[in-house]
């Protein structure tokens, strides 16, 4: 694997040249940026000539690379390509000019340029400008990346991720990987593998051979660490597997079955549920020395916990009022309290990075759903529905989640969908075949 | 509704249990068949030892049945569990793992505890009637391992299940 190798992120030393022409009236102008809200957001049209190779060797690298950001911006419903039939200008220099009554006579409002040049030593020097065609400014400062010729991808993923910042605001997270579990072989006796690719599908690996069944995996804060469920040993066991070495061992040695887990945000402690006597209660265990905490003493199912980020507060799942409800507890103590009143089951609570919302599995009516609320239960918004939608999981950034969609019947299976926080842009991730219990990285370093 | 929920689910037992006697074995197809193939041989009735796994499982009845989100023990269930626990006392040499099974409605997570939840459920009752707890093991698939693969009532009542495996090591 090359997640490890040394990317050198070097802030632009451009000087940004005053391009622009003065007789421009600004003041009239809106700025390209686009405010991720509830509504319909019309896709921002960009012009995205082709990467500029300063040199025959890079050639392959540029188009690749403008590739991905093209599909990353796009893929996002925030943005649409102007498609190069429609350009009336060409970019031939890195620095310019650019004549930017071109590019608005064809109604793009942001032009993206970028050039790759060869180091030699088998890095490329990538670099991107963004510029707000209305004013003719430059966005940002631009970024330079020198990396692995082979790890275009992620250069790719890196400028778009810039882009995407400087334009909404919000933080980043295409240069993330989605751990999931692949699925084959019929419904009665389906072949369960952990896979990691990257969030676009691109890169995808094995990480279990399929003996035996293996079940919803979570990345460590840092990335280096999934956790996940296997039944190895017969039973179902929580298990920790090192992305490096590829190792993996027991979080505990449980008499009984342990499923259901979640890091701390500080990565030491993993949260989870423990079995005992057909009893399923949560726990908290810390890594270092295997040591549990029980959390919760009821002779109902608590299951599914998630931490807020701060690692201050608990939410889970539990049917101690019959059907299954998200309920919220302090870590360490006090009365748990139900914040999900809506009519069906609620379930797979999980707190968002920034922590401004809950997703969650619901059940009504026959049909599934996932949704969010906020963190009091209140504003709850249906995402996506269908006969069977579960298991959310948040990108780094908090304004896409995950889940996966299974379909009826004998010849039914899941997949995987991204949808934005607002219920827009549903689609699905690109995988060989079924895949399910997807979980979003955080944004690698 | 709910009256003709559970009757349904009664019902698919039945019938489901019927499937266990006859056509796992092709009771009911090879006996049909020879009649009318006007007597050349005796039909190939699978004749297994009484103290064999093979037995417990088709002719004692590994699996018990369950209604929605329950785990209780139902009439029908604890008629089938009585008898696992005199063949386990006639048989006493033989462990026995009880896995616990939920249907596709509900999460992933949930349904692993919902199994646990029957499986525990059965492990009580075969210990209430007799049946030492070391014996027994339990484990929970949750909805991963389903029996049936439809999408409706009549697959999900067969799935929501804890089935009695016998170990096939004798216990010392």
């Amino acid at each position: 694997m090359k997640h490890n190798r040394t990317m050198v992120v070097a802030l632009a030393t451009f000087a940004i040249a005053s391009i622009s022409n003065s007789t421009h009236a600004q003041t009239s102008v809106e700025p390209l940026r686009i405010e991720i809200r509830q509504g319909v957001i019309t896709p921002v049209p960009l012009a995205i000539p082709a990467f500029i190779a300063e040199s025959p060797q890079v050639g392959e690298h540029a188009q690749n690379i403008r590739d991905v950001v093209v599909a990353d911006l796009t893929g996002t419903g925030l943005f649409r390509e102007l498609p190069k039939e429609a350009h009336i200008s060409t970019v031939d220099s890195f620095n310019g000019p650019f004549n930017f009554l071109n590019w608005k006579a064809i109604n793009a409002e942001g032009l993206i340029v970028g050039a790759v040049g060869d180091n030699g030593d088998g890095r490329v020097t990538v670099k991107y400008r963004l510029f707000d065609v209305f004013s003719e400014a430059a966005m940002g400062n631009g970024i330079q990346f020198i990396a692995d010729a082979d790890d275009w991808r992620r250069i790719g993923h890196k400028i778009a991720d810039s882009i995407y910042s400087e334009i909404t605001g919000e933080k980043p997270y295409f240069d993330t990987s989605v751990a999931f579990i692949s699925e084959s072989g019929p419904k009665s006796n389906r072949v369960k593998r952990l896979a990691i690719m990257d969030h676009d599908g691109a890169n995808l690996e094995y990480l279990t051979g399929g003996k035996e069944i293996v079940l919803a995996p979570r990345f460590s804060p840092d990335g280096g660490r999934l956790i996940y469920t296997s039944y190895e040993t017969g039973v179902p066991r929580v298990q920790v597997l090192d992305l490096k070495t590829r190792q993996h061992s027991a979080i505990i040695e449980s008499a009984g079955m342990t499923f259901a887990p979640r890091f701390s945000p500080d990565g030491s402690k993993v949260l989870m549920s423990i079995t005992l006597e057909g009893n399923t209660d949560i726990y908290e265990v810390e890594i270092s020395t295997r040591r549990a905490r029980r959390l919760t003493r009821s002779v109902a199912i608590d299951t599914a916990p998630s931490y807020s980020p701060d690692g201050k507060w608990i939410v889970f799942e539990s049917d101690r009022s019959l059907k299954p409800q998200i309920y919220v507890m302090r870590n360490g103590g006090g009365e748990p309290r139900r914040i999900s009143f809506g009519q069906g089951r609620y379930g797979t609570p999980v707190w968002s990075p920034s922590g401004d919302y809950i997703a969650f599995t619901k059940q009504n009516d026959g049909r599934f759903h996932v949704g969010v609320m906020r963190a009091d239960g209140s504003s709850e918004r249906i995402l996506s529905s269908s006969f069977l939608d579960e298991g959310p999981t948040w990108a780094p950034n908090g304004r896409v989640l995950m889940f996966f969609r299974e379909t009826p019947g004998s010849e039914g299976g899941p997949v995987m969908i991204s949808v934005d926080v607002y219920g827009r842009n549903l689609r699905r991730v690109p995988t060989p075949g079924f895949a399910s219990d997807p979980a979003w990285s955080p944004l690698r370093k | 509704m709910r009256a003709r929920t559970i009757a349904g689910v009664l019902l698919a037992s039945v019938l489901l249990a019927g499937c266990t006697n006859n056509d796992l074995f092709g009771l009911a197809g090879n006996t049909a068949e020879s009649a009318n193939s006007g007597g050349i041989d005796q039909s190939a009735l699978p004749n297994y030892e009484q103290d064999s796994p093979e037995y417990f499982a088709y002719q004692v009845g590994d699996r018990v049945f369950f209604l929605v989100d329950q785990s209780t023990i139902t009439e029908e269930a604890s008629a089938t569990l009585r008898q696992q626990a005199e063949w386990l006392n006639a048989n006493s040499d033989y462990t026995i793992t009880v896995e616990g099974h939920a249907d596709e409605q509900g999460t992933r997570e949930y349904n692993l505890a919902l199994g646990a939840r029957r499986a525990a459920a059965v492990k009580d009752f075969l210990v209430g009637v007799g049946i030492a707890t070391h014996r027994i093991s339990t484990v929970t698939y949750g909805k991963e391992r389903p029996v049936a693969a439809c999408s409706d009532e009549s697959c999900w009542s067969q799935n929501r299940r804890s089935v009695t495996l016998i170990n096939s090591e004798l216990t010392g």
